[in-house]
């Protein structure tokens, strides 16, 4: 369960990355979190593992009190949390096997035992004949499914997945979306931050919507599935081509798959 | 143990920095172990000259055998002597061939009349020496008084300047040793921080960060250490048959093994501990 209440944060700058924003995602949950860029879906998530700390209101994941978490409870909060990261953050001179043993080594489990959900988990995100390649040897699929891996070998209650599908191409996009989804049906709670139209509308999931630090629109999709058409289909086009010479490049790396 | 292997990889791949943090170390140990040898062998020179009669009273060619057992019981009469050991001319040659059997041209050029007799007199206390010796000067016996108190007093000056000047050494060489090793883990730690950043998001400990470079550090410290240490024994050994003549019978070497493999456990703990303090200032300042 997340559940953020009345959450503002304000930046050194005195701009605000979040204002008063509260919301809550059930357990078990599938939720997209949409924004134009810069529009605060990076620092909820920040917020979530207290990467940084709000500058006002409660922040609920779990049963922990993230704001006033024991510094030495951190860790314990970001092995419950799987995190994508937008640029992956995957260790370059480590092959995908390594990469994605790196929760289970940092939480001390035993080798064996790490081998054997490694190679699960690997399986689980067609990356299993891969393992042994380093990361430059990838595509941006493969990349992107690697560092998915890497957020789910602890088996998080919790997934957050920071535009996983920003610099790829649509069948690869879906491919994983499909991921996903079906890690949600195993129970795992997935919160995506995208701003891809076609994956939010097609999929139809419940979407929040967030704009310059404040919530726009927080309902279930199919629900408001034609509102938020309208409203939203000219900001996605914009940022379509903004981030097009970076989704061009890796297009033609995530074509191979 | 991942983090040993951390440790190793991060060692192995900058090899120079490896080499500079080693080498301030060998260099601080080499120091330790060398005024260590230093002390321990002026302090066992003093011992034995302590523990020596303290007064030699030569005796003139002709004093006659009767007159110094006279002087003899006078001086124990006083009760200030513990011992008195009358050393024949016989007896002086002995020693003497015995100290230079090596060297056949000054055997053959001394005899027992060159060599005098003498009385080698230790005093219950060591106060007790200026007035023995005042008493033996004064006999018409005796042709000289060798006091060796002088002896022990301007070779506990010594040690106590050599003392001084090794301590301050090793405590220069041993900031300067942790400087730079802070230094080096600081620039290991600085060319790691994005994966440092990346372990810590997915919930590595700080203690897991750390001790890979701690252990760097207890490992540059102990490596050091060795080769310090076995640079400057290796040095002694070599030099023993040589200091061995420079002595002459003074007990000093060789070395016991059981000492010198005493003060490589000390070195190697000296070690470990100034490569924690270094390595955890390093992640002190840079590990934030």
């Amino acid at each position: 369960m997340i559940k953020l209440d009345k959450v503002s944060k304000k930046f050194g700058t005195g701009t605000f990355g979040l204002f008063d924003v509260s919301l809550v995602v059930e357990k078990g949950e599938f939720v997209f979190l949409v924004g134009s860029t810069g529009a605060g879906k990076t620092t909820i998530f920040r917020i979530l593992i207290r990467d940084v700390l709000p500058t006002e209101g409660t922040v609920v994941v779990n049963d922990w009190d993230v704001v006033h978490l024991p510094k030495n409870k951190i860790s314990s909060l970001r092995k419950k949390v799987g995190f994508v990261f937008q640029d992956l953050k995957l260790l370059l001179d480590r092959t995908v096997f390594e990469n994605v043993a790196l929760p289970l080594e940092v939480a001390g489990v035993k080798i064996e035992e790490a081998t054997k959900t490694v190679e699960d988990i690997l399986g689980q995100v067609g990356l299993f004949e891969h393992k042994d390649k380093f990361p430059v040897q990838l595509s941006g699929g493969e990349l992107q499914r690697a560092a998915i891996a890497r957020a789910l070998v602890l088996s998080p209650e919790i997934l957050l997945a920071d535009e996983p599908t920003g610099n790829l191409d649509a069948a690869t996009s879906w491919e994983i979306v499909k991921l996903l989804s079906d890690i949600n049906k195993k129970g795992t709670t997935v919160v995506m931050a995208t701003h891809n139209a076609d994956i939010v509308k097609s999929l139809g999931k419940r979407v929040i919507h967030i704009e310059k630090g404040k919530i726009v629109e927080n309902e279930n999709h199919h629900i408001n599935a034609h509102e938020h058409k309208e409203s939203h289909a000219d900001e996605v086009q914009d940022e379509k081509l903004e981030d097009h010479p970076s989704h061009k490049a890796s297009d033609d790396k995530g074509g191979n798959e | 143990m991942s983090f040993t292997k951390t440790a190793w990889k991060n060692i192995r791949r900058s090899p120079y920095q490896a080499l500079a943090a080693i080498s301030i170390m060998a260099l601080t140990f080499l120091a330790i172990s060398f005024f260590t040898f230093l002390l321990v062998g002026s302090s066992k020179v003093i011992d034995y000259f302590e523990s020596k009669p303290q007064v030699t009273a030569f005796f003139k060619n002709e004093a006659k055998p009767e007159d110094i057992t006279v002087l003899k019981s006078q001086l124990q009469s006083t009760g200030k002597v513990a011992s008195i050991k009358f050393v024949s001319q016989q007896d002086a040659l002995k020693i003497y061939r015995e100290q230079n059997k090596d060297d056949p041209l000054l055997l053959d050029l001394v005899t027992a009349d060159v060599l005098p007799s003498s009385f080698e007199i230790s005093t219950i206390k060591i106060e007790d020496l200026s007035n023995i010796s005042n008493t033996l000067t004064k006999s018409p016996l005796v042709s000289e008084v060798v006091y060796q108190k002088d002896v022990v007093s301007t070779l506990s000056a010594w040690t106590g300047a050599i003392r001084k000047i090794g301590i301050t050494l090793i405590v220069l060489l041993s900031l300067v040793s942790i400087f730079i090793m802070v230094t080096i883990i600081g620039i290991k730690i600085s060319q790691k921080k994005e994966d440092i950043e990346i372990m810590k998001l997915i919930g590595a400990t700080n203690w897991y960060i750390r001790w890979p470079f701690m252990f760097e550090g207890i490992v540059y410290g102990i490596v050091g250490a060795v080769i310090g240490w076995a640079i400057a024994t290796a040095g002694l050994l070599y030099t023993t048959p040589f200091l061995e003549t420079f002595l002459k019978g003074i007990p000093v070497l060789p070395a016991s093994y059981l000492q010198l493999f005493i003060l490589l456990g000390l070195e190697v703990l000296l070690a470990a501990f100034l490569g924690i303090v270094s390595s955890y200032l390093a992640v002190l300042r840079y590990l934030k």
